[in-house]
């Protein structure tokens, strides 16, 4: 017995929260397709009651028997613009609740994938779906939905793009009573990944398996940890410790998933390398930068920390499970940050470094309060800001964004829970409209000439 | 099922027989022990073999936690597997 190591993992349990962020069960419902709407609905909630019965069971024995938290449980469904797209229904919102449905009869804190994928351009279901969003979050608990408005491959959709600045807007007026809590669970991407465990931004992709297990671990409160050992050292030192902390967080995912794909007899697909933090205190990416020797995040040298923790995760991980996808990178959401949101009530952390820090880390704008009268037009601009990071350096970017009806800046929005509490914070008056207004599409970046 | 169970507390005569009767009773064998005190604390580590036990695992852990709280210790029991896959490849 290595008593040494035995205690090293329990103290990373107990008192660093290691946990298993989610297991999420990726359902193909391409065979749910159907001309008559009620009979789809009928097979998708068929088909995901019927695979996902055991998948809170399982997980919550995997739990017990081998002492560690999983979070959360999961469900990740095909794009459904895909899927209701063969019915000639004028809203989508009976499929989402069919999705919450079933969401509520296995269990599942979440089910992700009331999607749409419109890089290039929209069909009919994809309009459709992408109307539906504001009354889809409104009138269900546990749907998640995403748009993909770009890609590296084929520009970036700005008719997309100025739509779900309205779209956003809309989504939090409907769900104000909760200072706009819909749109914690609306995420715009560009380059959105197919295997992706994590919420709001999970979908399966068309090009998976009927059935996968997806796991995305966490741990941030153990980088800080392991990062107090080494004060004063330098980088390579840092680089060091944090790739040999991430490769025992990621060999925790890829037990958990290993087991949990054997026991549901389900194949196993990810495990997703990502520091995922949580509003609990030792639980903060914004911690581990401060640790690094920033007074406060967001100041000078922000984003070359932000890079090298981002770098020595993915490399930490990689050689120690089998397949790596998902996001893979540090998420910085503020509201589930207490660093991050310690950082914007000081004034160190602005929208623009936030922006500039997503341009080298997983995955965007997220979770961030805004006032609820900024217009639609200035939305739409972040979110075409965002998504041209993630085009021209061909990595995945995203908003989530929530303009809270209301409030004003510095005035806090309190969602609850692991999506925790955010401070409002300013965006600029200038306006955007006329830029956005002008539609149609950026066309793909080209790959040489790098600069 | 090979387990490890670790007790970490405030030290005190019979820590030791209490756990060890328990398990017997519970039909665990132990393979392996090793106990030391830490800062002042009592720590344990015990390998377990549950092949022969005959409630389920979370019948097993109920009954060790209720153990703990009469001995004024933790008891917490974990699949090995998860102290071997962390370390190594």
């Amino acid at each position: 017995m290595e008593t040494k190591q035995i205690l090293e993992t329990i103290r990373m349990i107990e008192e660093e929260k290691l946990d298993i962020r989610t297991i999420t069960m990726g359902i193909s419902l391409l065979d749910c397709i159907d001309a008559d709407g009620e009979k789809a609905r009928r097979k998708i909630y068929d088909k995901i009651t019927r695979l996902a019965e055991n998948l809170v069971q399982t997980g919550e024995e995997i739990e017990s028997e081998y002492g560690i938290p999983i979070i959360n449980k999961r469900i990740s469904v095909t794009p459904i613009s895909l899927i209701a797209g063969a019915t000639d229904e004028k809203d989508y919102i009976a499929f989402a609740k069919t999705l919450d449905a079933a969401a509520k009869k296995v269990g599942v804190h979440f089910i992700g994938g009331f999607s749409a994928l419109v890089q290039k351009g929209c069909h009919k279901g994809d309009k459709i779906l992408i109307d539906s969003i504001p009354r889809a979050l409104a009138e269900t608990e546990r749907v998640c939905a995403s748009v993909n408005v770009g890609s590296t491959r084929s520009g970036i959709n700005m008719n997309a793009v100025r739509d779900m600045g309205v779209i956003i807007k809309k989504t939090a007026g409907l769900t104000a009573d909760t200072q706009g809590l819909g749109c914690a669970k609306l995420v715009v991407f560009a380059n959105a990944v197919e295997d992706n465990p994590f919420m709001a931004g999970a979908f399966h992709g068309v090009g998976e398996a009927d059935v996968v297990i997806n796991v995305g671990v966490s741990g941030p409160g153990v980088v800080k940890r392991a990062l107090e050992k080494v004060k004063g050292e330098p980088f390579d030192v840092v680089a060091e410790t944090v790739k040999k902390t991430a490769f025992k967080i990621t060999r925790m995912g890829q037990l958990v998933g290993m087991e949990a794909s054997k026991r549901l007899g389900v194949p196993f697909g990810i495990v997703d390398l990502s520091l995922a933090p949580t509003p609990a205190v030792g639980d903060s990416v914004a911690h581990i930068l401060e640790e690094m020797g920033l007074e406060s995040v967001g100041t000078h040298g922000t984003t070359a920390a932000l890079a090298l923790l981002n770098d020595a995760v993915k490399k930490g991980g990689v050689m120690a499970c089998g397949h790596v996808g998902g996001l893979s990178g540090a998420f910085i959401p503020v509201s589930e940050d207490a660093g991050m949101i310690d950082a914007v009530n000081r004034g160190s952390l602005n929208l623009e470094k936030l922006e500039a820090m997503t341009a080298i880390c997983s995955v965007g704008l997220d979770m961030i309060a805004i006032p609820g009268d900024v217009p639609a037009e200035t939305i739409s601009a972040m979110i075409a800001d965002e998504a041209a990071i993630g085009v021209i350096n061909n990595k995945t970017t995203a908003v989530r964004i929530i303009p809270a009806p209301g409030t004003n800046v510095g005035d806090r929005v309190e969602f609850g829970g692991l999506l925790g509490h955010a401070p409002v914070m300013g965006v600029h008056s200038f306006s955007s409209a006329d830029f956005i207004a002008r539609g149609g599409r950026i066309p793909a970046p080209i790959h040489s000439f790098k600069n | 099922m090979r387990a490890i169970l670790t007790v970490i507390g405030k030290d005190q005569v019979g820590i030791i027989a209490g756990v060890s009767t328990q398990l017997a009773e519970l039909k665990i064998n132990i393979l392996d022990v090793s106990q030391t005190i830490m800062s002042g604390y009592f720590t344990m580590m015990m390998m377990l073999d549950l092949s022969n036990a005959e409630a389920n695992f979370d019948e097993i852990k109920q009954a060790l936690a209720k153990k703990g709280e009469a001995l004024q210790v933790q008891i917490k029991i974990q699949r090995e597997e998860i102290f071997q896959s962390m370390h190594s490849l």
